[in-house]
């Protein structure tokens, strides 16, 4: 039998041990302090300073963060798009969780046929480019040209069609939807892979007694799949505070109508790069990025401690 | 997410400098920096191959970003030092920062910058007009082109007054065949531009009015401006349905598809159209408010030309700009690009006859710009973000014209603060 690895390492010798850790963690630890760490810290210091006409920088301390929390020009803005965001999040944890739960639910079945054809096709829109997906939802949704209004009214529910993305009410929510289509498909696989790890013999055993297959999936499955669905919901949480290039492709960076669409991505940016007349402010946009990266700290940091903690693991 | 978007942008950048190095290596080349990837085409194959008559020597690549990146793509290029040699200048602010900034050489000394009247040069020189920075090229001007077989149907004929524009408007909507009017409000800029500033100059008397505005001599909140918004908010019955969701593409689409009868236009549209329309256009300038009788037209400086302060090449730029002063690239441009109208005092002859009508407003109207490009837009809130939000909303009847003009003034109180 070969000795477990600990015992390899513990003999080897210091220099060579070195080597080796040099050798597997170097590149990554080299390539993620590059572009990820240096980046976070260097946009940190960026927002504490402030620059004149002229483009020079003078240090100001946190007095970016106090106008940007405090003088209700920025603040409300903010605020704005904090909660559009949260809109944006809950939609996702509303309907693409689920939906993403409920699928692999589904293909998980025993005798479905077919499976790697849906398994591919439930998949293929989240490698689409946003931009396409944005263009092709615009003109599927286009009260000019778009097929939406004429299937509505093929089953009768012609009434019921309205320019969802132009309209305040409907157009947040119609580019969340959008979204959900597009990625529905990563809590798919995730859960799926998952639900294929289960041993076979847990579920034998639920069917020898009695067990039909949807109470199998509720009382067996879904509690053992628990710890995915939590790091999907992370995964999610993450990457809708950093989302951004769906509501620019679709609605521009002015986020209409009257900043409905307007999400921390897309008020960063535009503070960060300016928009037609106004000019970019990049210490401004740095002030902006890091609290989106504390926000989200926050969000992990609960996540971590009130969650993750608690939920139950089974080693098979 | 944010992380890989931020080193996306560093690869973009790390790559663009790498691009830019390798053009700038070489002796006697020079590289424009523009927005205009539409006219790629036209750069390259007649306006470089004139230019490279007279100075055969003289190596010229056109590098141009997406509109919508632009300002963000050369505020970084030029900050990290890769832009090209030549920049292509948005009008005020924009172009001003960069002056100032010291990213922008003083074009003064160029031969040829007396071939351009003040007020073209206005967009691109500084507050007190001692120095200018970018070479005028072009401007645009805010009008309504439309569908001359629609009118021959219905039987009208072109608006003069706002009166009689409401009754084609009518007209079509009885009939039933065209969309009446087209303009969408997705994109918030088309109900500004081609809307408030397209029909507003006639309300407040052009450059006065502008001028007033900026002395705070008028306030927006005063009667001219809001009825200038009174008129784009009651055009929504004419307009697509779902105009709402209508985005420019779109608009353009139904109107060069022959659907619209009348699109309020900006003359850049028309070498979009004379590509894709089938059917006979015209156009008519704003049609005036009752009891006026002066006219005035949007006519706004939109591009010019000024040298990267940090180019290696600046005696071959300045060659470059000397050229663009003369008659004969004014009439290549000009023709090339129809809708495009060169600044210079010379007058050229324009052969499209949509953008030959355009620009003989100019005989007969007054020329202002935007009121919200100058000065106006430089403070917190944005005036010109301000305008595209509220012009959309009084369109979509979310918001009165009175409550418009009142949020684009409290707006500006809040920052801006006119010279006594």
């Amino acid at each position: 039998m070969a000795e477990p690895v600990s015992h390899v390492t513990a003999q080897m010798p210091r220099a060579k041990l070195a080597g080796l850790l040099l050798f597997f963690l170097g590149p990554a630890v080299v390539i993620y302090t590059l572009f990820s760490i240096y980046p976070l810290v260097a946009t940190m210091a960026l927002s504490t300073y402030t620059s004149d006409t002229s483009g020079a920088r003078s240090f100001v301390g946190l007095a970016n963060f106090q106008t940007l929390l405090g003088d209700a020009l920025w603040s409300k803005p903010f605020w704005n798009a904090l909660g559009n965001n949260l809109i944006f999040f809950v939609v996702h944890m509303c309907v693409q969780n689920p939906v993403g739960i409920a699928l692999a639910g589904l293909l998980s079945l025993p005798g479905v046929r077919l499976k790697g054809f849906y398994r591919t096709v439930m998949f293929l829109p989240t490698m689409l480019s946003v931009v396409i997906v944005g263009f092709s939802w615009n003109l599927i949704l286009s009260p000019l040209w778009g097929v939406a209004s004429g299937a509505l009214k093929a089953v009768g529910l012609g009434s019921l069609f309205a320019p969802w993305l132009g309209l305040e009410s409907s157009a947040l929510v119609t580019l969340s939807l959008i979204s959900v289509w597009q990625f529905v498909g990563i809590p798919m696989m995730l859960i799926y892979a998952a639900l294929l790890n289960i041993p076979e013999e847990l579920i034998d055993a639920a069917r020898v007694d009695g067990l039909g297959q949807f109470r199998i999936f509720f009382h067996i499955k879904l509690p053992l799949v628990l710890p995915t669905i939590s790091l999907v919901s992370v995964l999610t949480f993450v990457a809708n505070f950093n989302a951004f290039d769906l509501i620019y492709s679709v609605k521009g960076a002015l986020a209409g109508p009257n900043f409905a669409t307007d999400i921390l991505g897309t008020f960063f940016y535009r503070t960060f790069f300016g928009n037609q007349l106004q000019l970019g402010n990049p210490t401004m946009g740095a002030a902006v990025a890091t609290v989106m990266f504390f926000i989200i700290l926050l969000g992990l940091c609960l996540y971590l401690f009130l969650v993750q903690r608690r939920i139950r693991r089974y080693a098979f | 997410m944010r992380r890989t978007f931020k080193a996306g942008l560093g690869a973009e950048v790390a790559a663009l400098a790498l691009l830019a190095g390798l053009a700038s290596a070489q002796a006697g080349s020079l590289k424009i920096e523009s927005w205009r990837n539409d006219d790629a085409d036209i750069w390259n194959s007649k306006i470089i191959p004139a230019f490279n008559k007279h100075y055969p020597d003289i190596k010229i690549e056109f590098a141009p970003s997406a509109p919508k990146e632009y300002n963000a793509a050369l505020n970084a290029r030029l900050d990290g030092g890769t832009a090209g040699d030549l920049i292509t200048c948005r009008p005020f602010d924009a172009s001003l920062a960069l002056y100032q900034k010291h990213q922008l050489d003083s074009v003064d000394a160029i031969k040829g910058m007396d071939n351009f009247s003040d007020v073209a040069k206005a967009a691109w020189q500084t507050d007190d007009g001692k120095t200018t920075f970018c070479v005028p090229i072009a401007s645009v001007i805010a009008g309504f082109i439309y569908n001359k077989e629609a009118f021959a149907k219905v039987g009208v004929t072109e608006p003069k007054t706002l009166d009689e524009l409401h009754a084609v408007l009518e007209k079509f909507k009885k009939d039933g065949t065209y969309v009446p009017l087209v303009m969408g409000t997705a994109d918030q800029w088309e109900a500004a531009t081609m809307g408030f500033q397209n029909i507003g100059p006639d309300y407040w008397k052009g450059e006065a009015g502008r001028a007033n505005l900026i002395a705070g001599k008028e306030k927006l909140t005063d009667p001219q401006y809001v009825a200038a918004f009174k008129e784009i908010a009651s055009w929504a019955p004419y307009l697509g349905s779902g105009f709402q969701a209508q985005t420019y593409a779109d608009s353009q689409n139904l109107f060069s598809l022959g659907k619209g009868a009348i699109y309020a236009a900006g003359s850049w549209d028309i070498s979009t159209f004379r590509g894709q329309a089938k059917f006979a256009m015209g156009a008519f300038p704003p049609p005036q408010p009752a009891g006026t009788t002066d006219c005035y037209i949007s006519d706004h400086t939109d591009i010019a030309m000024g040298i990267n302060a940090a180019s290696k090449n600046k005696e071959d730029a300045k060659k470059f700009l000397e050229w663009l002063t003369t008659p004969e690239f004014a009439t290549i441009y000009a023709n090339a690009l129809p809708g495009f109208f060169p600044l210079a005092k010379t007058p050229v002859k324009v052969e499209d006859d949509v953008a030959a009508t355009m620009v003989g407003w100019r005989q007969t109207c007054k020329s202002t710009i935007r009121n919200s490009y100058q000065i106006l837009s430089r403070g917190t809130p944005n005036l010109e973000n301000e305008l595209w939000n509220v012009s959309a909303q009084v369109v979509n009847g979310k918001l009165t014209p009175e409550a418009a003009g009142k949020q684009l003034q409290d707006g500006l109180d809040k920052w801006y603060k006119p010279a006594k």
